[in-house]
């Protein structure tokens, strides 16, 4: 059995063992990797160092999946030396025998040798510890410089600077990422960055970093001196060779390889970005795919060959829209096609040679830059079309509204996925396949898996190749306004620290003015969860009962309800309800569900009055209308029932108290119920108790409404006060978590009730909640009519003309 | 000769709001958007008869509280795939008092 070596556990080593073993290979794999965990999508760190996503998201390979294909791992342990007489690499766990080895060793950041380099504070943007050790630094307040103006560079200042840290980006060149844009595109893109308040100074040579115990500032030769409490390094990477070096392989500026992957040891062979392949290096991800597809053809012992293709870049932070791909670099006999739009910062040229096009620079609208991409890469005559071409498919062979047919036009080989080489007609027979949502695909392709970006042109291609059987992305973009989902919308809000519907709205490039009738009541939500203390309610970003508190009804009349807390009421109360339906004329008078009363058909003019009237009696607003709490519903309890175990009503009462006034995603209702025979019917509540002699079983997730289900225990707790503080954090944990309109039941479909368990089982996190819970209460548990009885007169008309003779 | 009514305070009107102006012929709905513009439509959504002053208002639209109808509200035009429209009448600003041109009145005592 064949013994393979594998040296790097970075993404194009583990793209070629997918292949490897997709191709069934049958030898024995031992993985070595210098960091201490496996393979994980490098490409996603600028998004784990914005907030927008975790390090979970972003693993490719866990230890499910190294322990289903058998491959023995060796992380955190380096490779120390490749023994090629004997066919053994030696680490610290002594010697692992090869008959073929894989070095895929990487790259190293360049570190530029100026005074300070050492320093603590100094760090380069490479792998997780980097990451973490900015987001660390990047304390709201905090300074940071970035030398180096390239893709990394931004995209650890744009990270660092949606964390709240002061940045400033040192580049050496004129423009910024002057490899794949010209200086009009650098430009538009230094303006945006500069809006974000991102300092970029540019034609900057670093001359020290200075600092006694820790980084304090980075001095340029001009003499500027910018403070730091942190500088990353992003000037650039080179080849990790020093092992092939050591084993005296041939090596150019990398490990110098052949068309099949192969080093000057036959038995030796390299991949990633360490490689140097006819004289060129490689650092974009879809080179390295081709190479690892290669290299494992290579070692089943399939012909195949590498032959690099050209490649497009784009920029990974939210909200700026850059695109390059090609040669655009001035030259004779090239001629450029320009268009810009100022007000709207969109910036697009496209370079031709001779009959063909050759390289585009887009910024602010890239939405065709695939398609240009693939007139670069085929090579094809351009000149019939040129002088409507810059305006993209959209303008080429007459009507094309319908934008699923710039995709139905694409030949079977046209690329739809950059990043991992995926074709269209893969995609298509995946779909035909049976693979009908996304996440299939992804899954069977790895089409639109790595950056993303290629994900609404993949959708195309299913939903040509399903037809109307095609249901769009199961998380499509939270309305017509924003292309991002509720989810994103949330984790930016947090880490942006956004703390205004005009803010988010503009950070996070909403498409329309004021939004809609459905993001709107969505972001005040988000909002006064996430800033209870900072935000201040948008009464008119809420939907009409909850800005009423009342529930309208189909004449445009009202509902009232005042709360009676666990059911529970007296004869004054009832005295108060009677006395108020007869002055105000109440049509109905009926028993709700939640176990108080509903007085039907009340005018909103009159709301103010008869809440002026409950509140003199001690009533206040049951919140029937609210995305919030609205009833625990009780049985009577051992105070009555023989059957009883716990005070049931009593607890009812408290958990009301408690969770009264505050706003949540969706309703909340809950159940107490004195004994397992639950009359308070608590197991199909949204949390749900039952009293059991040793104590309370707490449930959640039920539903009896348009779904039924039953509740599933959360946890088991002996006494009231848990009871209270395990509702109140689930509660919180739910608030925080969720998205807008989604029930508990479904909101825990999502996350899984075992991460909520293990949210509240820990201490500390528990206390955590409650405690934010309480805080949120402290504002918000009001009686909204005790202020909005105070202005009458803003219920009734602003004029009444009916006395007035028309003219 | 358009004559103009006085209203009310813009200042009585929430941005991003709508108050009612009772008429005999029903209710107007005059609404303030989040620059300041005034509008003024019937406060009846051809649709089910929803109170469209009570509407969520984004840009120069309003949303139907009832079924989410969408109306721009310079034209009375329902958006999207509904059809319909509820009647606009000319209302202005001035001096930091809302107007609206009594043809208002007229047209619907007539109508």
């Amino acid at each position: 059995m064949m013994r393979l070596v594998v040296i790097g556990a970075g993404m194009a080593s583990g793209r070629m063992l997918e292949q490897l073993f997709e191709a069934g290979f049958a030898g024995e794999v031992t993985l070595f990797n210098g960091e201490p965990r496996g393979n994980y999508n490098r490409l996603m760190l600028s998004p784990v160092l914005s907030g927008e996503k975790t390090y979970a998201e972003i693993v490719t390979h866990d230890d499910a999946w190294y322990a289903a294909h058998g491959v023995r791992c060796r992380f955190g342990e380096h490779v120390t030396k490749i023994d090629r007489e004997r066919k053994v690499v030696v680490s610290k766990g002594g010697e692992t025998p090869y008959d073929a080895l894989v070095i895929a060793t990487g790259s190293a950041p360049f570190i530029i040798p100026v005074a300070g380099k050492e320093l603590p504070g100094v760090c380069t943007y490479r792998d997780l510890e980097d990451t973490n050790a900015m987001i660390a630094a990047s304390r709201p307040g905090a300074k940071a410089v970035v030398i180096g103006g390239g893709l990394l560079g931004l995209e650890a200042a744009a990270g660092m600077a949606a964390r709240g840290a002061e940045v400033t980006v040192i580049h050496l060149m004129g423009h910024l990422m002057e490899r794949q844009l010209d200086p009009s595109a650098g430009y538009l893109l230094q303006k945006d960055l500069e809006r974000r308040g991102i300092r970029i100074h540019c034609k900057g040579a670093t001359k020290a970093i200075l600092g006694t115990t820790h980084v304090e500032a980075v001095l340029l030769e001009d003499g500027t001196v910018y403070p730091a409490d942190l500088v990353c390094m992003a000037v650039g990477i080179r080849p990790e060779v020093r092992l092939a070096t050591d084993a005296h392989l041939e090596i150019g500026r990398g490990v110098v390889v052949d068309d099949r992957m192969r080093t000057s040891d036959p038995a030796i062979h390299a991949l990633g970005e360490c490689v140097e392949h006819d004289k060129q290096l490689f650092g974009l991800v879809a080179p390295l795919y081709d190479q690892a597809k290669v290299l494992a053809a290579t070692l089943m012992g399939v012909e195949a060959a590498f032959r690099p293709v050209q490649t497009a870049t784009k920029l990974k932070v939210t909200g700026v829209d850059l695109f390059s791909a090609g040669d655009f670099a001035d030259a004779p006999g090239r001629e450029d096609i320009v268009f810009r739009d100022p007000g709207r910062g969109v910036y697009k040229r496209l370079v031709l040679e001779g009959e063909k096009l050759i390289g585009a620079v887009m910024y602010g609208d890239t939405a065709d830059g695939a398609w240009f991409f693939d007139k670069i890469k085929s090579g094809e005559e351009v000149s019939a079309i040129r002088d409507t071409l810059i305006f993209g498919p959209a303008f080429q062979g007459g009507a094309q509204a319908d934008p699923l047919a710039a995709v139905a036009a694409l030949p079977p080989e046209a690329e739809i996925c950059g990043c991992n080489g995926v074709c269209k007609s893969k995609i298509v027979t995946a779909v035909q396949g049976g693979a009908v949502t996304l996440d299939a695909v992804r899954l069977q392709t790895k089409a639109s898996a790595s950056c993303g970006t290629c994900t609404g042109l993949v959708e195309k291609v299913m939903a040509l190749t399903l037809g109307d059987s095609f249901t769009a992305n199961a998380n499509p973009p939270m309305c017509k306004c924003t292309d991002h989902t509720h989810e994103d919308v949330r984790r930016l809000i947090k880490a942006q620290g956004l703390k205004s519907i005009p803010a988010v709205m503009q950070d996070l490039g909403w498409k329309t003015v004021g939004g809609c009738a459905s993001c709107r009541p969505a972001l005040n939500y988000y909002l006064l969860s996430d800033w209870p203390l900072d935000y201040v309610d948008d009464r008119q970003s809420r939907f009409v009962n909850e800005r009423n508190h009342a529930n309208i009804q189909k004449d445009g009349t009202y509902s009232v309800v005042p709360r009676m807390w666990g059911g529970v009421t007296t004869s004054a109360e009832l005295r108060a309800i009677a006395d108020a339906a007869d002055r105000y004329a109440v049509p109905m008078i009926k028993v709700t569900g939640g176990q108080r009363i509903d007085l039907l058909g009340v005018k909103k003019a009159d709301l103010p009055a008869i809440w002026a009237d409950f509140n003199a009696a001690g009533m206040v607003s049951g919140h029937a209308y609210a995305k919030g709490l609205r009833t625990v519903k009780t049985c009577v309890g051992s105070e009555f029932c023989r059957f009883g175990t716990q005070d049931s009503t009593g607890l009812g009462i408290r958990l009301e108290k408690l969770l009264w006034g505050s706003w949540t995603p969706a309703k909340v209702k809950l159940g107490v119920s004195g004994c397992p025979r639950n009359c308070a019917e608590a197991t199909c509540k949204d949390i749900g108790v039952v009293c059991v002699d040793s104590g309370y079983q707490i449930s959640v997730a039920g539903a009896a409404g348009m779904d039924v289900k039953e509740t599933e225990l959360l946890c088991s707790v002996p006494t009231e006060d848990e009871v209270a503080e395990v509702i109140a954090a689930f509660v919180q944990l739910y608030r925080e978590n969720a998205r807008y309109l989604h029930r508990i039941y479904k909101w825990v479909a999502k996350v899984g009730l075992d991460w909520c368990k293990d949210q509240i089982a820990d201490p500390a996190t528990r206390r955590a909640l409650r405690d934010r819970f309480m805080q949120s209460q402290a504002v918000y548990q009001t009686d909204p009519w005790a202020e909005l009885g105070m202005r009458p007169a803003d219920w009734a008309p602003v004029a009444d003309l009916t006395m007035r003779a028309a003219e | 000769m358009s004559m103009m009514i006085d209203i009310a305070a813009l200042d009585d009107i929430p941005r991003q709001g709508a108050r009612v102006v009772k008429t005999d012929a029903g209710c107007v709905a005059v609404f303030r958007t989040a620059d300041d513009q005034v509008f003024a439509i019937d406060d009846r959504c051809p649709h089910k008869g929803g109170p469209l002053s009570e509407g969520i208002v984004h840009g120069t639209s309003v949303t139907c509280p009832l079924h989410t109808w969408v109306f721009d509200l310079s034209t009375g035009i329902a958006q999207g795939a509904d059809e319909g429209a509820v009647q606009t009448y000319p209302a202005r600003t001035e001096g930091g008092r809302v107007f609206l041109d009594a043809s208002f009145l007229r047209r619907r005592s007539a109508a």
